[in-house]
Parts: structure tokens; sequence; C-alpha cells
């Protein structure tokens, strides 16, 4: 198996753009292995555990800084690491997308993991474009997934609905909340990550036909405002929100 | 002049509402870059043929229509096989999908196909220049992006709502044409729709949240969220994310950073303390209510209107004055 | 807590993942419940497994005795982790890693480490260190527990231990006794006793207004006959078990750092949220003193302990270097605390929050692994070269 991993900031941050414009502050800004990624490893270390058998390869494109979120995965117990070495990722999903695929292509994967989307970036794009470039089917945001016999079913929530789909592998499944929340990673696993393969390749990053060309804060939102205690500040509320909000 | 093509999505023979949204954009494009037609698919089970005038009533100057019998549910390799194909045989400059559900599988498969760019989640754009330029959410929603395409075709998918479906009628030629592959070769296989509550609102559509937390102390309490929500009528019910990890509601209740995220026109925060990835998933909705015992939690510092009181009296009371509210309406 | 000093660059990637790890533990599985803990006066022994399993006993032990083999650095992270929960949790895993696995690994016999070190790293046996007893606390040399070598070789001891974390739920004690009448500080020897044995008996000492999260006890001994095989062959002397609690007054350095840093965090944020006269009160001149206060004693409290560590992976580091950084950092850490529970107001005293109850188990901290007066007096000692014990 493989897990497609993005090293991404802590969201709980008080984010600021750079002076660019054009990115976010990362001056003492805390990452880690992206929300829906960690998701993913989890589901894969499961898928393993329960097969008693079958190796885990987390996969990064990114500067060496994603080493250490390499690391993290293997120390929740992932086998081996590859990073896809490029100075910045591009913010085109297609281009990213072709760099993942070209790694994976000859890897002999039979499933491909992906989180649903990269919390930073929220294209949810790149899992089901790797799919297509390696021509195997693909199911995205499964937010449950069982595997047996080479075959994979899959369920993905809609809105007020959920589709179950079904589909041979080998194939690319981009995961969703409600799968598995990630491990804490033991000490005697960090330790161990240390010795596991972490291959540096460079990336070969094509055109990227999407370019940031700016970024900003919404503006803040005020609030704040206490109109009352207990039941009694109900009349208060249903009025306001009556005449001011004009939401009643 | 290029023609602007619009995919409308469909589920169980109707038209979503978030499809007509994608045709109005597309209306829009075509009258602000001043010609060209609007180009719309719909995909269905036989008998949804039948949505073309709807879907020429907001804008459509063609409409596409593949039917068959195998298309009852979404078959993305399917859709995606016949969107792309449709596509790539046109000269469009933009082509609109919809970022719901469907719309974020199908729009990332149809633009690896074709081999061009996609701006995921839009919620504007501007076609007017050389680029496409779209403003995106990232970071949760606490930072803004705007981003600049560039290509030809240009895929967007719009974040559900941000263009309002509008009329603005033609008479559409329809045009019946054939999936680009056979759905019985297709390698994912639908096998089921499960429909949820029908006579739930959906998170992501419903005008009203009201939403529960810890603070409602135990699972049964829930029933004071849902009698409120009953009470406006109009309104779903949502939870955080410590509720739906401790198994009182489902997963898919959830809002928050990796739940869903909702921007309602009013969103009632009952015994939530405001943790910030769960202010990720609703920070954006338009009037925001809070009712926690605690006058320093959080969720009262983005509160338009916050009570300070226990949860469990506050709403039972606060469910009959909004029923007699609307009653006296 | 901010990284202000960016001491996070000074640790190795490593350091950081472990000091990550625990720190989330301690979030999902420890806060949660430890406030309720504490006013039961309950030490949380459904979480013994998980630290087990987290890797947190013995952490600085060996891979090949089943422990993480981190260094020392990381282990003190542990313990700053720990203590940012609960200083009763931390005092549990400084026993089972400081006091009992160390005297195993370092006095005991080949048997004894593959015996017992094992399955106390994975929480199977928990163990206690009997040293302390009534009437000598500060003055250990002055024990009066006795082991009787018999013609057999095998021991008899009678004695009596007080304020022994984990002591009545134990499955091993580490008693120090002496062997040759109850002058000879010499003859103090070390014992793994199992707790079931005759004569045995453990009580918990009731009434406790500090460290309640936490099992104290009694130990009585009387005529428990050990085999030849229980005693830690290489233990000798004194020195001994000050060996050991050199090691955990390393990990309580450490560890009072994060019971200072659990209250300046409550503290700031209270600070920034709680609104007084028409704005926080974070914006007036008292309270950031306060903060100011505590934040650059945590700091200087941090490199203490960072540049401790180097020192006891160098292999150079001395007990006195140890003495200077416990009486250092438990004492702000009570400092801060207070001050922490002081900016809380009323809702200070309550157990929803956290500072009162860490000012109240830093009093333990304080007195234990040595009391403040006593590293005092051990800096004393090293400064002029007289003593001044007695």
């Amino acid at each position: 198996m493989a897990v497609c991993i993005k090293r991404a900031a802590d969201m709980e941050t008080r984010f600021k753009i750079a002076a660019n414009g054009t990115s976010v502050d990362e001056t003492g800004v805390k990452f880690d292995i992206a929300d829906f990624d960690g998701f993913a490893v989890e589901a894969a270390l499961q898928l393993k555990e329960k097969e008693g058998a079958g190796e885990v390869t987390v996969i990064s494109l990114g500067p060496d800084t994603v080493q250490e979120t390499l690391r993290k995965a293997l120390s929740m117990g992932a086998d081996k690491a590859v990073q896809l070495k490029t100075d910045s990722v591009p913010a085109d999903a297609l281009a990213v997308a072709r760099v993942l695929a070209g790694e994976l292509k000859g890897g002999g994967y039979d499933l491909v993991l992906f989180g649903r989307m990269a919390i930073d970036a929220a294209n949810q794009s790149v899992g089901p474009m790797a799919a297509e470039l390696l021509g195997v089917p693909c199911v995205s945001a499964a937010s449950e997934l069982t595997i047996a016999n080479g075959r994979g079913t899959a369920r993905r929530e809609l809105e007020g609905a959920a589709e179950v789909l079904e589909f041979p592998l080998p194939a690319v499944v981009t995961i969703d909340e409600g799968i598995a929340r990630p491990r804490l990673p033991s000490l005697k696993g960090i330790m161990a990550a240390k010795k596991k393969p972490l291959e540096v390749k460079p990336a070969q990053v094509g055109e990227s036909r999407v370019k940031v060309i700016k970024m900003e804060l919404p503006p803040e939102r005020t609030g704040g405002r206490i109109i009352g205690e207990g039941p009694a500040a109900v009349p208060e509320l249903v009025r306001l929100l009556q005449t001011e909000a004009k939401v009643l | 002049m290029a023609n602007t093509f619009a995919f409308v999505e469909s589920r169980s023979g109707e038209l979503r509402r978030v499809g007509l949204e994608a045709v109005t954009a597309a209306r829009q494009v075509a009258d602000a870059t001043g010609g060209g037609d609007v180009h719309a698919l719909v995909i269905g089970a036989p008998g949804i043929a039948a949505k073309a005038e709807v879907i020429g009533a907001h804008g459509a100057d063609v409409v596409e229509v593949v039917e068959h019998p195998g298309l009852a549910l979404y078959s993305p390799d399917v859709v995606a096989a016949t969107a792309a194909e449709r596509i790539g045989a046109g000269s469009y400059r933009v082509a609109l999908f919809s970022a719901s559900a469907q719309g974020r599988d199908l729009a990332p498969r149809v633009a690896a196909q074709l081999g061009v760019a996609l701006g995921a989640d839009v919620t504007a754009f501007e076609a007017s220049g050389d680029a496409i330029v779209v403003r995106h959410p990232v970071n949760t929603g606490k930072v803004m992006a705007t981003l600049s395409i560039t290509g030809t075709p240009v895929l967007l998918s719009l974040r559900p709502g941000a263009v309002t479906a509008a009329r603005a009628p033609r008479t559409a030629r329809v045009e019946a044409i054939a999936p680009a592959m056979d759905p019985a070769s297709a390698r994912v296989v639908p096998k089921e729709l499960r429909a949820g509550n029908t006579a739930k609102l959906d998170l992501g559509e419903a005008p009203v949240i009201v939403s529960g937390g810890r603070g409602l102390r135990a699972p049964e309490n829930f029933k004071l969220v849902e009698d409120l929500a009953a009470a406006f009528g109009n309104a779903a019910v949502g939870a955080t994310r410590a509720v739906t990890d401790d198994g009182w509601r489902p997963h898919t209740d959830q809002i928050g950073q990796t739940g869903r995220l909702v921007s309602p026109d009013l969103y009632v925060a009952c015994g939530i303390s405001g943790a910030i990835q769960h202010l990720a998933g609703m920070r954006t909705s338009k009037t925001i209510v809070a009712i926690n015992k605690d006058r320093e939690a959080p969720i009262f510092k983005i509160a338009d209107y916050g009570v300070v009181g226990d949860v469990l009296e506050v709403l039972p009371v606060l469910t009959d004055a909004v029923r007699k509210a609307k009653q006296s309406h | 807590m901010t990284d202000f000093y960016a001491i996070d660059s000074a640790l190795s990637e490593e350091e950081r993942a472990v000091r990550d790890s625990v720190h989330r533990f301690v979030d999902e599985r420890v806060l949660p419940i430890i406030g309720d803990c504490y006013v039961e006066g309950r030490f949380p022994r459904e979480l013994v497994p998980e630290l087990a399993s987290l890797g947190v006993f013995g952490a600085n032990l060996p891979e090949e005795y089943g422990c993480a083999g981190l260094n020392n650095v990381s282990y003190g992270l542990i313990m700053q982790e720990l203590e940012r929960g609960d200083s009763g949790v931390r005092s549990f895993a400084s026993v089972q890693g400081a006091l009992v696995m160390y005297p195993i690994f370092a006095f005991g016999s080949d048997e004894q480490k593959r015996t017992y070190l094992p399955k106390m790293a994975n929480g199977e046996i928990i163990g206690c260190f009997g040293l302390t007893e009534p009437d000598y606390g500060s003055n250990p040399a002055g024990m009066i527990t006795m082991a009787r070598e018999q013609s057999d070789g095998s021991w008899v001891l009678n004695g009596a231990k007080m304020w022994i974390t984990n002591g009545s739920t134990a499955q091993a004690a580490v008693v120090w006794a002496k062997t040759n009448g109850d002058k000879d500080e010499r003859s103090i020897r070390g014992f793994v006793v199992p707790t079931n044995t005759p004569g045995f008996t453990a009580r918990d000492q009731k009434g406790k207004l500090s460290l309640r999260a936490s099992d104290t006890s009694e130990l009585v001994l009387q005529d428990v006959h050990v085999p030849a095989d229980a005693i830690l062959p290489k233990s000798g002397g004194l020195k001994s078990p000050l060996m050991c609690l050199t090691q955990a007054r390393y990990g309580i350095a450490w560890g009072s750092v994060g019971a200072a840093m659990a209250c300046y965090d409550e503290a700031a944020s209270y600070a920034c949220n709680r609104v007084m006269f028409g704005k926080p009160i974070g914006a007036f001149q008292l309270q950031q003193a306060r903060l100011a206060e505590m934040l650059t004693e945590i700091v200087k409290g941090q490199l203490l302990t960072l540049h401790l560590g180097r020192l006891k992976d160098a292999g150079t580091m001395t007990p006195q270097q140890v003495s200077l950084a416990k009486r250092n950092n438990v004492s702000m850490a009570t400092d801060i605390a207070r001050e922490a529970r002081r900016l809380l107001g009323a809702n200070g005293i309550l157990a929803e929050y956290a500072s009162m109850r860490h000012m109240a188990n830093l009093e333990s901290v304080y007195t234990y692994e040595g009391t403040h007066d006593v590293h005092t007096l051990v800096l004393g000692q090293a400064i002029t070269g007289l003593s001044a014990f007695q």
C-alpha cells in the first residue's frame, strides 16, 4: 500500500500573511501530517494489521522539511518513506498529481490512499487526478472502506444521503472523516522510525497552470455580545433575531 | 466566441439545485464575455430528459442529455468520461461544475482526463481576462486565496451557494447523446444510494442549523436540540466532534475542520465551547447564537448573540418562543 | 505555550516527536479526567497500560529490556509533559522508571533485569521505592529498617517505610535496609521484595491535600522472608539509593517546568478572555507583570534542564548540578502556580481550573526527593566545601 501525505500547518494557528502577499507566514507555525492524510495513514496501518501482512510506503512531495512529516508516519508504523524533493508544492493540483503518479506507477501498489483533501489547499483534487493518470479505479471521500479478495467496498457521504460503491484492486481511495483517528506514535515507534528507509528522490515538477496571486485574511468576525443570562434572555434573543438579524 | 459548459448534477431523476447554480454561472460568463452559448450536460436514467426544460429556463442554449438505465446511480467512470468527451469536443473557455460531494469527485477526474487545470471550490470567479481568476477559501477558511488559472479550457467547481440559481429563460435545443463508455464496463460500480432521513434537511442546504455539544451533558438531551430545529421548521441538526466521537450523534452530523463546513443564515450553538476545529466549520455563518453556561467559553467571542446559561434550561424556553414567533407570522 | 525562546530549535527531531506524542496523550487521556481524580483522591490506574504502551516507563533504559532506549533529554521531556498533566501522574512514572527500574538496571543481576525490567516497562509489574521512614526523611542514613541474613543466604526484613508512592498497588517493592546494625550506613543494601510476601503490608495514607491523584502508602515489613536472590547484588551503602534519587530528581527538574507551563498557559488564556472594567484583564499592567514573570522563569527553567540533559547524555552530570535544577525549578513552579491561581480570581479555586491543583501538588514536589532546603545545603557545601547539614 502507498499513502500520499502532505505536510500542513496546524490549523489552530492564528495565520498571518507573509510579506510577499501570496503565502501564509510560516514563522513559529507548527506543522504535521495534514489532517485527512493522517486518517489515510491510520486506515492503511489498520488494513495492514487486519491482513497480518503488507507493507505501507508513505510518499510526500516537498522540500526537506517534509522528512519530519514522513518520519512521523514511519513512527506510527509505516514501513518505508519516499521524499519527492522540490522547493515548493505547486498550487496546481494536476501538477502535483503528475509527480505523484510518476512515483506510484511501477510501485506495484494494490491500494493507494490519499486524504480526502489537503487541509490547507483544500482542493480535494490530487487523489482522483492521480488515479486517472495511473489509469486505476478511484473512490473519493470514503467514510467507510473494506477490502476483501482483491475488491473494495466504500461508502461516500452525500448531501442528505450516502452512496456505496464497489471496485477492483489496484485502486486509489481518498479517505474522509469517520474511518480512523490517527494513532499516537509510541516512543519505541519514534525510535524505530529512525532506522526505517527514507529515500530522497528529485521530483520532476512540470508546468503549473494555477498560480497564487494573493492570500488575504477574511474580515474579522465581530462578536462577543452577551445579551442576557438563562431563560430570561430568550425574549430579547427572539426579538433581536426577528428585528436585527432578520432570520426569524 | 467560446461557449461555456455546465455540468448539471442530478440525483434519483431530480435535478439538484447546485446543478442549476452551475447553469446560472455559465449564463453569467456567457453574458459577461459577450457571446457564446451555454451548453449543459445532464446524465441519468431514462426520463431525465424531461428536466431539460428547467435547465433551459436557467439559461442553457443547448442541453445534452445522456439517458441510460445503467446510470440511475452516479457512476464516476462513465460520467467523468462522458463529461470529458463533451468538453473536449467543444471549444469551451470555462467548464463549470458544482463543488458538491459529487462534483468534488467528478471535476478532478475530468480535469485529469483532459490534462487541464481545475479551480476547485471557488466562491467567486472572473472569466473576462486572459487567465481565469478565482477566489477559494483555504486553511479551513481562515485565509482567502486568489488564484489565476491558465489554459483552455479551465474547469471550475463552484462552492454550493456561491452562485444563486436564477431563471434566464431560453428555448434550449436538446440533444440526446450516448455515454462515452458502456456503463456495464465501469470499474467502479455504484451499488446503492442510501437516502438519509429525507425529512431531514441537509446541513449544507439548511438556512438554519441548531447544533449541540458536550454542554448537553447526555445524548438524550439532544432531543432539546431537535425540538428547537423542529420549531424553526427549516433547520438541520449538527454536532461537535466531541459528541460524535463519543457516539452521541453520527459522524456525518459533525461540523468542523474535518467534518462539514457550513454557512447557514443562522447557527445556534447549544452547549458548545467553541474549540478552534469546530469554529473552522461554522465561522462563516451569517448570524451566530451561542448558549453556554461558561461566560469565558471561546464561542462567545464570535457569537453575534450570546446567552450565558444552562442550555438544558434555556432550550425549552427558546423552542417555545420560536414556535410562537413562527405561528404569529 | 509559545516557544518564546525557540528552544525547539535546540531539540532534535526525535526529541520533539517524543515531546509531541506525550503532549497529545496528556491532552487526550489525562486532562479530561485528572481534575475529578484529584477531587476524588484517586490515581487513574486505568491509564497505566496506555502509559506503558506509549513507552513511558524506564524510557531512557536500553531497548534490550523492552524499554524505549531514549536519551535523557527525551526522558526529561516526557516528565515535563506528564507533569503538565499532573504531578501525581508524573510521580507514578518517576517511581516506576527512576526509582524501581533504574536500581534493578544499575544494581541488579542479569536474571533480575530479565525477570523484572520488561514486565515493568509494559506495566505488568508496578513497583515502589522504599527508602523514606516515619522518622527518617531528610536523613535516610539514619534508617532503622534492618535485613538480617540467614544461614542459607536468605534475608529477613523488618521495618517501616512511609510516603511511598505506588506502595499499595505495587507488585514489587525495592526496599533499602541496613544489613549490619542500625548505625552502619555503609551496610545499606537494596532488596526486590514481592509485595505478596507474607509480613509485607501496605496501607494508603489518607487525608492528603496534595498529590491526591496519586497513591501514597506506608509499608510495614514484619519478618518478611526473601530468598538470597532478592538482594540487588551491586548495591552497597547510601550511595545506591542516592543514585536512584539523582535520576528521579533529574526528571522532577523537567516535570516542574511542565506544571509551570500548564499554569502559565491557563493564566495567559484566561487573561485574554476574562473581561472586567470593559477590557480583558490581560490589558492591565499588574496581570501583564505576572505573566511576564512567569514566562521568564519558565524559559530559564527550560534552558537549565536542557543543558542538564545534554550533560547527562554526555555522562558528566553531577548530583549537585541536579540539586541546582530541582531546587530552582520546583521553587519557581510553586510561585508560578500560586500567581496563576491569583490571576484566575475566584474561578481559580475551582477544580475545573488546573492552577490550584498544581499549586497544592507542587508543595509535595518541593518537599520530596530532597527538600528545597536540603538541596540548598548541597549547593552550599559544593560552593564552600563546608557541610552545614548538622
